[in-house]
This record gives C-alpha cells, structure tokens and sequence, in this order.
C-alpha cells in the first residue's frame, strides 16, 4: 500500500479546522478555569479559619460555633467511612448485578431490568433522604442493627446503643444511590468485551461461568474500577439523604450505629444562619477539604489502576 | 352576539394591557427568615390582592442570608429569626429599625408508648435530659415529677435541630435561662455543640420530628405549628410561675404579652412570668434602613411592614403562629414610625 501525501487543503477548510481547534481548546479551557477559580475562590474564603487554626483544623474534634472552636476531624472521618461503607456494597451489588445483565440474563427481561436500575439514578436525593428516615431508620433499628448486633457483637463497630439513625445506615443509602452509576456503567464495560475473547475460551472447554470470570471480567476490570471510583466521587459528596439519616453529630465513635456527621451535612445544615467572619470562612474550609478528599481518592485510584492494571494490558 | 362580545372582551383586555404598564407596580423584595415564610408568603399575597399596585417578594433564604442581603442593599427589607447584632448593625452602614413580625412557640416532643396521658417535665429536667444528666425516663426526677405514670427502664435519646436555625436559639435560649450549667457549658445560638452523648441531630423539624417518631425513648423540640399539624405528643412543661403549663397558642400569647417593650436589645420572651405561660418562645424580627435613600420605596416598604404586624396578623393565626399580642403590634408600630421619608 503506498501512501498518498494529503492533498493540501484549500483555504477555506484550513480556517474551519482551526476553528474547529479552537472551540476544543475552549471546551477544555472552560473546565480547567472553573477548577483553577473554584479552587483560589475555596481558599480565599477559607483563608481566615487556615490562619486561625492551621493545621489544627483537621485533627480537633470541637466543632463549637457559640465558642468559635472549629475542628473537621469527626467530619473528615464521618465522610470517609460512610463512603466507604457505600463503596463497598454497592461495587459488590452493582458488579454482580451488571455481570448478569450482560452475560447471563435473558435478552427479554435485561434491558428492562437494566432500565429499572438505572431509574433509581433519577430518583431525587431529599426523596432518598426522607425515605430513608421513615422507612430504613426504624428497619435498621427494629430488625437489620440488632441481628448484626446479636451476632457480631464483639466487633467494635457493631457495638453500642442502636438508633437506627447513624453511619451503617447513611452508608446503606449512599450505596443504594451509587448503585445505578456502577451497575450501569459496568454493564456497558462489560458487554463491549470481544466476541473474540469470549469464544476463545468457550472454544477452550470453559463453561460460561469460567468464561465470565476468567476472561471477560477481568478484560473489563479497568472499566469496572472507573466506575467504582465516579461513584465513589458521588457518595463523598452526597449531602441531603446523608444529613437526614446520618444523626449530624461531630464525634467519632467506634460503632457504625453511632450517629456520625459529613462534611457536606454540616455545610447543608449551618451555612444559611452561619454569621460570624469565622465561622463562615472554618464552613467554606469544609468545602475546601471535601475538594481535597475527592481530589485524593481519585489520585490514589488512578495510581492503583495504573498500578494493577498496566501490566496485565501490555502497557 | 358572540361576535360584539369577543369584540368587547378584546378590546377590553388591550386596554387592561395598555393600562397595566401606567400604574407601574411596585415591587418590593425582602429575603432572611425561613421560619416566617409561610405567614409572609400568604400575607403578601393578601396584601397584594387588596393593593394592585405592590408586589412584595420575600426570599426564604436563611436569617444569615437575609442579613447580609439587607446589608448588601439589594433588598427592602431582611428578616432574622434572631434580631441583628450591634456589629450587624454597624456593619450595615447607617441606624438600622428592627420590628418583631411574627410569635412562634416550640413543642417539647417525645415518643414514649407505654406511657398514658401528657408528660410532665420541669424547666430542670429538660435541661437535665439536654446535658445528658438524666438519661434514663425511670430516672428518680422524672418519676417524682409524674407521679403514677408507667416510665420504663429505657435510655433517651436527645433529638436536637442540627441546621442552624432560630428555633435552636430559642430552645438553647430557654436551657441557658433555666440552667446555669448549660449557660456555661453550651451557651446559646443557633448552632451549638450539644453535650449529652446520647444526643442525635435531625434537620429540619421534620428530621427531628421523623427521628423522635422513629425511635422509642427520643425527646425533641419543633415549631408549634409543626407539632399541631402532625398532631405529634407533647409534653407539659412547668412554667417559672410554677404552674404546669401545655405549648398552646394561647400560652405563647400569655408569655409574650408580659414583654410588652420587646427590643433588639431586649428581646428574649423565654421563661416568663406570667401563671399560663409557656416557656419555650420567640419572635422573627424584620429591618429596614432608619434613614433610606428611596424615600418612595421606604414608604411603601413601611406600609407593608405595619399592615404585616397588625391587620396581618390574624392569617398568621390561620396557620398557627402566634398573632402578635396587642402592646407589642403597638410597639411595632412605633418603631416603623421612626424611618425618616
């Protein structure tokens, strides 16, 4: 095959090109703007409470607006373990789910199924949130927080007075709100897996269950991740069904049953009648750490992507 | 016939619509207090129903908000559920009337299913149950306070509003009166850090209301409105006159009625004197510049505020706040009289 030189191109074409070119560079400087000015604007309006408290302000636990004592501990931990809590239900289920669709279900009943899931995507998150609260508190409290109890007891994190309200359950509702991102996105993955592959080891004597977990799941693997960690952005940053379930309490307490406090929760709760200078630039910090938290958990991902993955796919 | 009549009815509404633009309606904005929404909202529609030419659109925003709108000069006027502060007000940039809107009280709540008839608490124990002191209902105080009642052997839970919110001030406003303790240990505001350990925050009062209905030994406190409407069970409190008083619109009346001359300064109405007053209560207060640039707007503005505060006061009824006691409409009044047009 021989290759042709570009026939050069009229005028005409090459301005429509660097326009083209250019509206490119604006779609992509219009993103990086908003980050650069949300950012200087975050630590503008943060920058009273950093030179009050310095670093102090991620390892107090006073959170004392009569006072003007602020500290983000119980909130960074609050937000970090009901994300983790939802993360890890929700990858289990959504996983699991998305495999069927895929690879298992009948064609009749999978898109609709797939479209059910998908619809919880559209459900409104102060809906999650009062739902939660009169349907899933008393369950937990009634049923689910005491047979965890009754049998795991001895761990730390089941231990203590039940509310109903608390963690476990703000973990539930988040799972249940990440659920369709990593379940639909998955499913998605998952089935733009070769034809090639899956017949290659069909063709090798492997039943369709081998074939899925051996082959196509793990050819899927890194798309399967990206969907966890988008869905883990959204659970970090999740703030009505969350204040509703989660019992808006700044401590940190070994018991999952214990009610726990989110940076965003406390944003929600107390911006609209904060007053004084100091008290309003320590709520705009919260805001900042909640940029910084989501910014690390999606650095420390795409590393362990990098890491586990470019091996395996020759990269 | 028909014909003559979309004739008419054509160039009638061409003359409406010529005509609208002449009497220029006037409209106001006024941003702050979500506490006293309901009341405005269907005030003003009111008052723009008997008056074509204002509008008035209030702005539930937030008291913070409604402060710094006000101070910022985009709005008429603002609303707090708590009066401006002496640095709000120098902030502000010019003398600044403030007058109390609207009289709300708050329900103690509880959920306690074994237990017949009211519940009776003193100021004492709420701040006891709040402090995290008393935390049992079979504790000694409770059962002294109740004689006869069934109260099991069962831990409470505290339920407290975790958004900030006039209705914290007003309930930590009541401790720090009642309990020299929890004046020094909490203290008052909007936002407080709540010091029992049992203690669990719902937001809104329909998250402290969900989660006193939700769990078995909870106690909370929400709007008087809110609790007659969901028809929630509410405790007896006794008063300082040291009668047991109910959380009726009627007690809330009493107490505010013995604080005629409310003022920024002086306008805490928890804990009253008087034989039926209910203890737990507190006003929404709106602003205005003392000397505006707009005189015309001002005027109008002064209209509407004073309309609010005394011929309004009766549809507040209808929805369950507290129509302002007579003396104190009066002090309102005198109040607005003091804007310079």
């Amino acid at each position: 095959m021989t290759t042709n030189p570009p026939q050069r191109p009229n005028r005409s074409a090459a301005q429509a090109d660097r326009i083209f070119l250019f509206t490119l560079w604006a779609a992509v400087g219009i993103f990086a703007a908003t980050m650069i000015g949300l950012i200087i604007q975050l630590i503008h309006g943060s920058w009273q409470s950093i030179l009050t408290f310095g670093l102090k302000f991620l390892v107090t636990s006073t959170w004392n607006p009569v006072t003007g004592q602020f500290g983000a501990l119980p909130m960074i931990y609050g937000t970090i373990v009901s994300s983790a809590i939802a993360i890890l239900l929700a990858s289990v289920i959504g996983i699991a789910s998305a495999t069927f669709l895929a690879e298992f279900a009948p064609r009749r009943i999978a898109q609709p199924l797939a479209s059910l899931i998908e619809l919880l995507a559209a459900v409104p998150s102060v809906v999650y949130g009062l739902w939660g609260l009169f349907v899933l508190v008393p369950l937990f409290r009634a049923y689910i927080d005491p047979f965890l109890q009754a049998r795991l007891g001895f761990l730390p994190i089941f231990s203590g007075p039940i509310y109903g309200i608390g963690l476990l359950t703000a973990g539930v509702i988040l799972a249940i709100m990440i659920l369709p991102t990593v379940s639909a996105i998955s499913r998605d993955v998952i089935t733009a897996v070769g034809r090639e592959q899956r017949e290659a080891g069909m063709a090798l004597g492997s039943t369709k269950w081998e074939t899925t977990w051996r082959i196509v799941l793990p050819a899927a693997r890194a798309g399967i991740f990206g969907a966890c960690v988008l869905a883990l952005g959204r659970a970090i940053g999740e703030t009505i069904a969350t204040t509703m379930v989660i019992g808006n309490k700044a401590t940190i307490a070994a018991s999952l049953f214990a009610p726990s406090y989110t940076l965003s929760s406390v944003i929600a709760n107390e911006f609209t009648e904060a007053t004084s200078d100091l008290y309003i630039s320590s709520l705009i910090e919260l805001g900042l750490l909640l940029f910084v938290l989501s910014f690390i958990v999606n650095g420390l991902a795409r590393l362990l992507v990098n890491s586990v993955f470019s091996k395996s796919e020759g990269r | 016939m028909l014909k003559t009549f979309v004739c008419r009815f054509t160039t009638a509404s061409l003359v409406l619509a010529l005509a609208a633009p002449a009497l220029a309606a006037t409209q106001l904005t006024g941003a702050g207090s979500s506490f006293v929404y309901p009341f405005f909202a269907k005030a003003f529609y009111q008052y723009g129903q008997e008056n074509k030419d204002v509008t008035v659109n209030y702005q539930s925003i937030g008291s913070g908000g409604g402060i710094e709108q006000f101070t910022a000069k985009t709005v008429d006027f603002g609303a707090s559920d708590v009066p401006m502060t002496a640095d709000e007000v120098k902030r502000a940039g010019g003398e600044v009337l403030q007058i109390p809107v609207a009289l709300g009280g708050e329900a103690v709540i509880y959920n306690l299913p074994s237990l017949k008839g009211a519940l009776r608490l003193t100021r004492d124990d709420i701040a006891n149950i709040y402090l995290g002191k008393i935390a049992k209902w079979n504790d000694a105080q409770l059962k002294k306070d109740n004689p006869g009642a069934d109260l099991p052997d069962l831990a409470i839970v505290p339920v407290n509003r975790s958004d900030g919110s006039g209705t914290n001030y007003i309930f930590t406003d009541f401790l720090s009166h009642v309990s020299p303790e929890f004046k020094t240990k909490v203290g008052t505001g909007k936002s407080v850090q709540w010091p029992a350990s049992a203690a669990v925050g719902g937001k809104g009062n329909e998250g402290v209301a969900g989660a006193v209905k939700q769990t078995p030994g909870a106690i909370g406190y929400v709007e008087l409105a809110y609790a007659i409407e969901n028809k929630l069970s509410q405790s007896m409190v006794q008063n300082k006159a040291g009668k047991w008083a109910e959380c009726s619109l009627d007690n809330v009346k009493a107490a505010a009625a013995t604080k005629p001359d409310v003022s920024p300064t002086n306008f805490s109405i928890v804990d009253t004197a008087a034989a039926t007053a209910w203890p737990i209560a507190g006003y929404t207060w709106a602003f205005v510049y003392q000397n505006p640039t707009d005189k015309a707007r001002a005027k109008i503005t002064k209209d509407v505020l004073a309309w609010a505060v005394t011929k309004a006061q009766p549809i507040a009824g209808t929805l369950n706040y507290v129509p302002l006691p007579e003396n104190v409409q009066q002090t309102a009044l005198k109040t607005l009289a003091k804007v310079s047009l």
